[in-house]
């Protein structure tokens, strides 16, 4: 198995560690809708699905289309006896006002809308090639890596989650309208955890390699 | 079981891909690679005692400015449930200390343990820590919930001079505890858990001593 390569790095390429517990296999491609599991901690190495990356480009674009739209539409809408507010979700981020807190507004945009955003971009730059049978694109890996480096900081789904606490708080005071956005930005969650589930990053990096 | 690092071997920790010990980066995906992060635990506790440090003044100042016509309420973390928990709000209340007191002490606890596990040996199996630690990765980033719900209440509620809410500055240490307890968990290189050799201070010893089974 290990012939001591002192040089040549070539003997390596069909081997694959966990990235969790370094346990060190021979690469198996699965079948499609099979996957490969560490057979110490159980962490999915590979799983590959039939026709992910079409599905994955149509997903992404569907999420750059649903931030754009579901940050400039109205979100929330609430009604105390004659007086109304509706906010969007650029205003939420941008609540936070006066001193140190411009710091968390700017993090909190970026949390719910431009990591997400930038994400969906990323995947798209790095798939579209590779997807329709040309070339990786110049610095495709780069990106994959920072969008990889992105998924934990990338938080639609906490932020809808969010909505949902900061309504049972609201119910009490006053009438709550939803708005167009508030839809979008629901099915954009879902669409964001598909997105994760379906993306094989053993595929991706495989195909940039060759 | 062999792992990379038995074999001679490094791996990627980004695309798995495995090469010979001693190479520094990825030649699949570009990632820095190296066998066994020698700081990981010393960034650990940086970054976990920085978390904690925020998570104080998070808990004992107010999170939320809230002005009506008849009273003026700036509400603590556990003073806003508490208030909740008077008017019989019950689920909420239970919800509001699950997210944000239960499970972030959880956190600085189970990284704590973690942590320690690797130092000085643990009750718990390999396979039992490496699941609290993926619990824990994948719950740190939902404690975010609370400074967003403050940030929705605050842009939501202006209403002049019927009612308004603003945020506090609890809001801006939560939020750094949450990010910081988040590199906590990020800097923990999982493969230690693994490792049969580890419970001995690194530093002071140099062979690598074959102690498992098989």
């Amino acid at each position: 198995m290990d012939s001591h390569p002192a040089s040549g790095s070539e003997d390596t390429s069909d081997l694959i560690a966990c990235p969790k517990c370094d346990a060190l296999y021979r690469v198996v491609e699965p079948d499609p809708r099979e996957r490969a599991v560490c057979a110490r901690c159980h962490t999915v190495l590979i799983a590959p699905r039939a026709r992910a990356g079409m599905q994955l480009i149509a997903i992404s674009l569907t999420v750059v289309i649903l931030v754009v739209a579901a940050t400039i539409f109205p979100f929330l809408t609430i009604h105390i006896g004659g007086a109304w507010h509706s906010s969007s979700i650029l205003d939420a981020a941008l609540s936070f006002r006066g001193g140190t807190f411009y710091a968390l507004a700017l993090t909190v945009a970026a949390l719910i809308v431009f990591f997400p955003v930038l994400r969906a971009l990323l995947t798209l730059y790095v798939l579209v090639p590779v997807v329709f049978d040309r070339p990786p694109a110049r610095g495709a890996r780069a990106a994959f890596n920072l969008s990889e480096s992105l998924r934990p900081w990338s938080m639609a789904e906490v932020f809808a989650i969010g909505c949902a606490v900061a309504l049972v708080k609201v119910v009490d005071l006053a009438d709550v309208e939803f708005g167009p956005a508030f839809y979008m930005f629901s099915s954009l969650v879902i669409l964001v955890v598909v997105q994760d589930t379906f993306l094989c990053r053993y595929s991706v990096w495989k195909a940039l390699e060759e | 079981m062999i792992t990379a690092r038995d074999a001679g071997l490094v791996a990627c920790r980004r695309c798995t891909r495995v090469w010979p010990m001693g190479t520094e980066y990825c030649g699949r995906c570009g990632h820095e690679i190296t066998s066994r992060h020698t700081k990981s635990l010393q960034r650990v506790w940086a970054w976990w005692m920085v978390g904690l440090a925020c998570y104080v003044p998070a808990n004992v100042l107010p999170m939320l400015h809230t002005r009506t016509l008849v009273m003026v309420d700036e509400s603590t973390i556990i003073g806003g449930a508490a208030e909740l928990a008077q008017h019989g709000n019950w689920g909420v209340a239970i919800v509001i200390l699950v997210a944000s007191v239960l499970i972030p002490m959880g956190k600085f606890a189970v990284i704590a343990a973690l942590a320690l596990g690797v130092r000085h040996g643990s009750q718990l199996s390999e396979l039992r820590r490496q699941q609290l630690f993926e619990i824990v990765e994948y719950i740190g980033r939902w404690s975010m919930i609370d400074v967003f719900v403050v940030a929705l209440l605050s842009s939501l509620v202006q209403l002049g001079a019927l009612a308004a809410v603003a945020p506090g500055p609890a809001s801006l240490y939560f939020a750094l505890s949450v990010i910081f307890t988040m590199l906590s968990a990020q800097a923990f290189d999982s493969r230690l858990i693994w490792d049969p050799d580890t419970t001995v201070t690194h530093d002071e010893y140099q062979g690598a001593p074959e102690r498992r089974a098989e």
